[in-house]
C-alpha cells in the first residue's frame, strides 16, 4: 500500500467521522468542527489525485494542489461567516441551538 | 517495509484518532484544541504527499487561524454553557448516523482503491505555464496560482472580501462602523504580552520571507499572508493592538488592494500581451511579485477581520 493510497483512506475515514459528528452533535459550533473535518478529508482525497498525477518531471500534479490551497482559504472564510451567524443567533435569542422549540422560550435566565 | 512506511501508518492512525477525538470530546474547548492539533498533524500528511505548499497552508490557515476563530467563538459564547444542554441524540439516531457515515467512508475508500491506472494529469499544461507566462518562477504551485489558474485565485480573493462583508453585515444596524469586539476581554497575562512582543516582529519577518521565497520554493502569498495575519491577531490578543474600526479607510483599501491590483493587471494583459491575465514574458516575474505583494496585504488584513467578527455594539458610537 503506497503513501498516497493510505492518505486517501485517511481522507475517506475523515469524511465518515465528520459526517457522523455533523448528524449527532446538537451544538452548531460542534457541527462546524465536524463540517471542517469533512472538508479536509475531501482535500486529502483530492491530494492523492494530485500525487498520482505526477508527470512532466514533477513528483505531483501542481493544479489540484493549487486548488486545494485555494479551497483551504475559502473553507476558512465560510467557517468565519458561520461563526458570525451563530454569534448573532446567540445575541438575538440567548440560545445557541438549531432546535426550533427553544426559540419560543424567552432566554437563558428563565430556563432552569 | 521501510521506516517511512511505519511513519506513514503511525501518522495515519494518529490523524484519524485525533480527528475522532474532536468528534467525541464532551467539552467544546477540548474539541477545538483537538482540532488545532489535527490541523498540524494533517500538515505532516501533506508533506508525505510531496505537497509542502499545501502543508504550510493547512498548518497556518486550516489549523492555526481556524483554531483561533473557534476558540474566540467558544469564549464569546461562554454564557451559553448552561443553556447548551439540549436533548442528546437518541441511541437509534447515533447508530443510524454511524451506519450512514461508515457507508459513505467505505464507498469513498472503494473509489480510491479503484482509481484508474492511467491517472489524468494537468502537470504538462502546468509545466508549460510555468515556463511560459509564469516564466521565472521556480515554484510550479505559485506559477499555477498566479498564471495558469489566475482567474480562480483572483475570485478566491473576492470570496475573502465577500466573507468579510458578510461577517460585518451580520452585526446589528446600530453597530455598523464600530470596531469588532476585542479578541480577549480579560487582562492578558504578562507572559503572553512578552511572547507577543518578542514573537510578532520575528513572525512578521518570517511571513514576508515565506511570501518572497514562494516564487521559487514552497511558500507564497497565502502562507506568508496567513502568518502576518496570525501575528496581528497575536498582538490583538495581548492587547498591544486593537481591532480596527470597520469603516476605517485604510482597512477597506487594504482589503480590496489585492484583487483590485490583480484585476487591473489582468485587464492590462489584454492590451500588453494579447489576452486577459496574460503577462508579457520578459516582465512576468516582477509583475507576479507585484500582484502577490498586494495579495499578501489583503490576506493579512482579511483573515484577522474574519476572526474578529461582526462590529461590536457596546463601544463608543
Amino acid at each position: 500500500m503506497t503513501t498516497s493510497v493510505l492518505a486517501g483512506l485517511v481522507g475517506a475515514a475523515l469524511v465518515g467521522l465528520g459526517l457522523y459528528g455533523l448528524v449527532v452533535h446538537p451544538h452548531p459550533l460542534r457541527k462546524l468542527l465536524a463540517f471542517n473535518l469533512i472538508g479536509s478529508g475531501v482535500f486529502l482525497v483530492f491530494g492523492i489525485i494530485a500525487r498520482r498525477g505526477a508527470a512532466a518531471g514533477f513528483p505531483y500534479d501542481p493544479v489540484p494542489q493549487a486548488m486545494v490551497i485555494t479551497g483551504i482559504v475559502v473553507a476558512f472564510a465560510a467557517s468565519a461567516v458561520a461563526v458570525a451567524l451563530i454569534w448573532r443567533l446567540y445575541s438575538e435569542t440567548g440560545h445557541v441551538t438549531l432546535d426550533p422549540d427553544a426559540w419560543t422560550n424567552p432566554g437563558p435566565e428563565s430556563e432552569s | 517495509m521501510s521506516v517511512l512506511t511505519f511513519i506513514d501508518i503511525g501518522l495515519s492512525i494518529l490523524v484519524v484518532t485525533v480527528a475522532a477525538s474532536t468528534i467525541v470530546m464532551r467539552e467544546l474547548f477540548a474539541a477545538v484544541v483537538s482540532y488545532v492539533a489535527y490541523g498540524l498533524l494533517l500538515a505532516f500528511v501533506w508533506i508525505r504527499l510531496h505537497a509542502p505548499d499545501v502543508a504550510l497552508t493547512e498548518a497556518a490557515v486550516g489549523g492555526g487561524v481556524t483554531g483561533v476563530l473557534l476558540i474566540t467563538a467558544g469564549k464569546r459564547l461562554v454564557p451559553l454553557r448552561r443553556t447548551a444542554t439540549e436533548a442528546e441524540p437518541t441511541l437509534i439516531l447515533k447508530v443510524l448516523a454511524a451506519t450512514l457515515a461508515a457507508l459513505v467512508a467505505c464507498a469513498l475508500a472503494a473509489a480510491i482503491l479503484m482509481l484508474p491506472d492511467e491517472p489524468p494529469s494537468l502537470a504538462p499544461e502546468a509545466a508549460a505555464a510555468a515556463s511560459g507566462p509564469g516564466a521565472g518562477l521556480g515554484n510550479p504551485i505559485t506559477a499555477v496560482l498566479i498564471s495558469y489558474r489566475s482567474f480562480d485565485t483572483m475570485l478566491e480573493k473576492i470570496v475573502l472580501i465577500l466573507a468579510v462583508v458578510a461577517v460585518w453585515s451580520i452585526g446589528t444596524d446600530r453597530a455598523w462602523g464600530n470596531a469588532p469586539a476585542p479578541l480577549r476581554q480579560a487582562r492578558p497575562y504578562p507572559a503572553m504580552v512578552f511572547l507577543a512582543q518578542a514573537l510578532v516582529p520575528i513572525g512578521a519577518l518570517i511571513g514576508i520571507h515565506i511570501f518572497w521565497v514562494g516564487a521559487d520554493a514552497p511558500g507564497g502569498a497565502f502562507q506568508g499572508g496567513a502568518l502576518l495575519a496570525a501575528m496581528w491577531m497575536m498582538a490583538m490578543m495581548a492587547q498591544l493592538a486593537e481591532p480596527s474600526r470597520i469603516d476605517a479607510r485604510w482597512l477597506r483599501l487594504a482589503l480590496v488592494a489585492g484583487p483590485a491590483v490583480f484585476l487591473v493587471i489582468g485587464l492590462a494583459g489584454i492590451l500588453m500581451a494579447g489576452s486577459f491575465f496574460a503577462y508579457p514574458p520578459n516582465l512576468a516575474k516582477p509583475i507576479i511579485l507585484f500582484i502577490e505583494t498586494f495579495m499578501v496585504l489583503s490576506i493579512a488584513v482579511a483573515l484577522p477581520m474574519l476572526v474578529a467578527g461582526p462590529p461590536n455594539e457596546g463601544l463608543e458610537p
